[in-house]
Parts: C-alpha cells; structure tokens; sequence
C-alpha cells in the first residue's frame, strides 16, 4: 500500500465524479427525487377518497351514517346514486373507490329489529387500496352502532376498543417508505455506480495500463470505491435530513449506531459491485446486471415497497439473500423504534457475513477477471 | 558500442520455454527469445496467434504456465512489483483518460510511478514543450486529435523512464502521416537507451523494426531482421512474408 499512488488515484477518481453531470445527477438528484416522490405521491393514506351512497332507505338513520362517513376526514362523498343500475358505471368511470348501498328500509329494521345490513362495495382493481377503505368504513359503522346502542338504555354491556398505531400513530407512509431509498440508493450509488466506473475502465481499456502499473489489485479496488463510499454516505445524510425536516420522521434511536450500519451495508453493496464489474464486460453490461439483480430485488423482494409476509414461499427464501432485507429492519429499528444492537445484532451479523463473503470472492475474482 | 553483443547484460528482455495454457488450449507454446537494450523488436502475429498473451505475461498481467521470462534482469513472476516499475505499457485502446486534462493525464501517470511533485512538474513542461502542446495543457484530452493523443499516450508511457515500453497495436486507427511521426518518436526514445517492443498489424511498420518475431499458433516460426526475414522466406515485402508464414496450411479457415 502506497499512499502517494493512492493519492494520485483518489485525485483522479473525483474529477471523473466531478465533470460527469450524470453521476452528480444520480448520485445527488435522485436520492432527493426519490424521497419526495415517495413522501408526497406514492403515499397510501386515506384522505378524502371519493365515494358513493345509494340511499334506498333515505331515513335517519341513513342519512347519519352517511353524514358519519362523510365528516370522518377518510371518504367525501362525490356521488348520490338513486339506483343500483348506475352503481357499475360510477366504478368504471373512476370517479370513485368505494360505494355505500342502504337497502329499503335501513332505518326501520334497525330500530325494530336491532340489526340492519348495508352494503359497501370497494374497487378491487386496487386491492390494497379496496380492502383499507373497507376497513376504515366498517370501522365508522362499527362505532355507529355501538355508539348508537350505547345512547339506548336496553343495551347490555359493550367492550370498547382502543387502538393505537405504536410508533407511527398517524400512519405516515414516509416512514416505511424511507429506510426503503436509504436501500436503494446506497445499493444503487454504491454497487451500481462501482460497477459501472470499473467496467468503464475495462472497456476503454485503461484498466489494463493501471494493472500494468505499480498500483496493486487492492489499491485499485480501493481507489476506485472509497469515493463512492464517501458520496453514498453524503446522499444518505441528505436523505435522513430530508425526511427529518419536511416530512417529521424521527430518530429515536442512535445516530452513531445508524452511521455504522449504513457503512457496513455499503461496504456489502461495494463488494457486490466489484463483484458484478469483475463478470461484465462493458458498462451497459454492469449496469444490466446491477439493476436486474440488485435494484429490483431490492426495491420489490426486500419488504421495501410490498410485505415480505404476503409474498409466495420461494420469494421469501429468495428476499433473505437480499442485503437490504436485513438492512431495512435496521433503519426503521434505530430510527422509528429507537432499539439498538441488543435486539437488532441478528441482522447486522447477516450483514457482516455477506459483506465478508463478497469481499473475499470480489477479492479473488478481480485481478484474474479484469486483465 | 564495445559491448559483447551477446553479454547477458545487453539482453533486458529474456524469455525461456514460456508456455501459457489456457485448459487444453496452448496459447503461447514455450516460446523463447532475447530482446537486447535499446531495441526496437517487432512481435508479430495474426489475431488469435498468442502475441497478446505473451505480451500480458511480459508485463505481469498473467501467470504463464510454465517457462520463465526476465524483463529489466528481473523474473517477472518473482518480483512482478519491481517489473513493473521499470516498464511502460501503451495499449491499443487509449490508455489515457479523455475527461481529464492533458495535465491531469500526467500528473495521475507521474503519481502512480511514484515520481515527486517538482519532478512531475518538470517532466511535464518538457514534454508539452516536445510535443507542442503547451497551448492545450489545461484542455481535457478528449477533444485532442487522435494523432496528438497517440502520441501524448505514448511520451506519458516514457515519463518514469522505463527500461522497455510494450507497445500493443499502437497505430491501429491513425492515418498515414500521424504513424510516420509516432515512430519518429519511437525512434527517439530507442536512441536514448529505452528498449521498445511492439505488436502491430501494419507490414510497412515492422520493415522499421531492428528486428522482428513472426509468431503462428503460439509458437515463434521466425526471428531475425527484416532483411533476412525476407530472405529466408524469399519474400519481396514484410507483407508477403508474413502472409507465408501465417496462411493456413492444414486448415480450411
């Protein structure tokens, strides 16, 4: 180890940064792209979801349950149907996500019978979205009715339940969604970028006027990742930073402990990309192999954006060799839970491992694979 | 000079048996040769002939199988470091970087061979002064000529004063005159003591060699000068030469 030859390495590896406007961009851009595209628009809070009430019974009782509904904060009802017939062409025109049907005579059977039936008819074609507004809704008439029992004398004892969201009680999706980029963007600036910068060296064919030189296999691995170790660190304070100031997210748990795991995970994504640079042979191949085995995996296996525990067996299987599935856990644990090491070590071992393990095969490969 | 031609000291370029197999697949089969100081020594060979992988375990790029190899009276798989401190390396890709300056280029080259900052900075004046380049000094090497390029590749090559420069298809892709003033320089640098050994595809080119190896099937089928290359082969050029000696003869393709 040299450290004027590293020096001069180092020095060479930032002006390529430097004066390439398109690694600027993807190394600070799109972190910053990300975290408000993810925070503003790809949120799944209810929020004024149109919907539409066929009021058959048009009573009391009815027409408080829509106003119930209505004043919840989670539905605004765009929509009065006056029959069943225009029930299927309001869902296909998309005006709406969700529609409330009280049959004839709603009102009447509740007070007679005590018990009434009312349909709510949610649009599957976004099954995610269907099944939470059916949720939140039987959650309204739930309360109705018990509230509605309640206020009459003949009821009988009722239990109350108290729900509280631990952690996130206003259910933000910022916060699932930004251990997510910090993910992706360490994968993406550190395994993608590496890759991409080692075969571009292949490919022009400098790389072998480097090994021809005093610089050793190391150095050069070293030369070339440090810089985008030190950027992948810098976007990510961007986007801790971000999420903290614009959209609240906390850090309840240690910033010192957060800071090491975010470097050991890149130090995993490093070797995976010098691993992925030492197989490819140009920088159209380095960046096919990055983004189709590490980006995608990622951003759909991990648990980032879909839940691991709703996925097919051998997807769950496929998810635990994923650094970021490990990883993720991390970021929300410090940052959200505030626990540390005594309950998060499993993970950070997992980690540890792969990151040896992709060293030492990315180690072998190199000198062999790049002449 | 005075010197026994044939002292082992003249030779800074000694290979022996070097055999390199790739599986079943001899590339280079025990090859043996000396290159003497101040040479300019063609190596010659059709694609897929092994010249590249002989040039690789010259310049420590690869092991070879067997045989041993002494660059600079150092074997180069015992002490590959200190080889490739005395050796220089221009590929036939351009090995230097368009989006760093003409400057830059030099000073990263100057950094990597170990040479101090005022020697680098001494170094480079001369050679923007040798090459007339001192107006595009601050300009990024991409927007250079090629011409101009090959040559900026192949002074940087010389900036650590190298024992031999391994010139790898040099010229591929320059015009005519452009190839007439790189081996200008080449020239230079041979009578200053630097030992050059080039691979090219241009027949014109190896006439200029000192002496030239005309490689076939990983084995080395012809070495001597020029003039008796043709002689032998009873060949009016270089180029009929080498297309004897490199046609196939028991193969279709």
């Amino acid at each position: 180890m040299n450290f004027r030859r590293l020096q001069s390495f180092f020095h060479k590896e930032f002006l390529h940064i430097l004066r390439d406007r398109r690694t600027l961009l993807i190394l600070f851009g799109m972190p910053l792209a990300q975290v408000l595209l993810f925070g503003f628009v790809l949120s799944n809070e209810i929020k004024d979801t149109n919907i539409a009430v066929l009021d058959q019974s048009k009573d009391v009782e009815s027409i408080a349950l829509t106003n119930k509904l209505a004043s919840s904060g989670y539905f605004h009802v765009a929509l009065t149907l006056q029959s069943a017939d225009h029930l299927e062409p309001a869902f296909r025109s998309g005006k709406i996500k969700m529609a409330v049907v009280f049959p004839p005579q709603f009102g009447k059977q509740l007070t007679h019978e005590g018990s009434a039936a009312l349909q709510i008819i949610g649009d599957a074609s976004d099954p995610n979205t269907a099944t939470t507004l059916i949720q939140y809704a039987q959650g309204i008439v739930f309360n109705y009715g018990r509230q509605r029992a309640s206020s009459q004398a003949s009821a009988g004892p009722t239990i109350a339940v108290q729900t509280r969201m631990q952690y996130n009680p206003e259910q933000k999706a910022v916060f699932t969604f930004v251990p997510g980029v910090i993910t992706l963007i360490l994968m993406l600036v550190s395994a993608m970028m590496t890759s991409i910068t080692i075969a571009r060296e292949k490919e022009l064919g400098t790389m072998e006027v480097l090994l021809v030189s005093p610089l050793q296999p190391l150095e050069i691995i070293l030369g070339k990742t440090s810089p985008y170790l030190l950027l992948s660190l810098l976007s990510t304070v961007v986007v801790i930073v971000l999420s903290m100031t614009i959209f609240g997210m906390p850090m309840r748990g240690s910033v010192l402990l957060l800071a090491l795991e975010c470097i050991l995970y890149t130090f995993v994504a490093l070797s995976l990309g010098i691993f992925i640079s030492t197989r490819a042979n140009d920088q159209m191949g380095a960046m096919f192999m990055s983004a189709l085995g590490l980006l995608m995996p990622t951003m759909l296996l991990s648990g980032f954006i879909f839940p691991r525990e709703s996925m097919p067996w051998a997807l769950q299987v496929i998810g635990y060799a994923i650094p970021a599935t490990w990883f993720n856990p991390i970021v929300k644990g410090v940052m959200i839970k505030g626990i540390g090491l005594e309950v998060l070590w499993p993970q950070t071992m997992v980690l540890l491992g792969m990151a040896m393990f992709f060293l030492v095969l990315s180690l072998r490969n190199f000198k062999d694979k790049l002449a | 000079m005075l010197l026994d031609p044939n002292s082992p000291s003249q030779n800074i370029i000694a290979v022996h048996q070097l055999t390199k197999k790739f599986g079943d697949f001899t590339a280079v089969d025990a090859i043996s040769f000396e290159v003497r100081r101040g040479e300019i020594f063609g190596f010659l060979g059709a694609n897929g002939a092994g010249k590249t992988t002989a040039l690789k375990m010259l310049t420590g790029l690869l092991k070879p199988t067997s045989g041993s190899a002494n660059v600079t009276e150092l074997d180069v798989v015992r002490y590959p470091d200190k080889v490739k401190q005395c050796i220089g390396y221009m590929s036939q890709k351009f090995s230097l970087y368009e989006d760093l300056t003409v400057r830059e280029n030099i000073r990263l080259y100057g950094g990597i061979y170990g040479l101090s900052n005022a020697r680098i900075k001494d170094k480079t004046a001369q050679m923007l002064a040798k090459l007339n380049l001192e107006d595009q000094a601050n300009a990024l090497v991409g927007g250079l000529p090629l011409g101009w390029r090959q040559k900026l590749a192949f002074t940087v090559a010389l900036l650590h004063e190298p024992g031999v420069v391994f010139l790898d298809e040099p010229t591929s892709g320059v015009d005519p005159l452009t190839r007439r003033q790189f081996w200008d320089l080449i020239y230079e640098a041979a009578h200053q003591g630097v030992t050059l050994m080039v691979t090219t595809h241009y027949m014109d080119e190896a006439e200029y060699c000192d002496r030239v190896s005309i490689m076939v099937d990983g084995q080395i089928k012809v070495l001597d000068t020029p003039r008796n290359v043709k002689n032998q082969l009873q060949a009016t050029s270089m180029d009929e030469a080498f297309r004897i000696l490199a046609r196939p003869q028991n193969t279709a393709s």
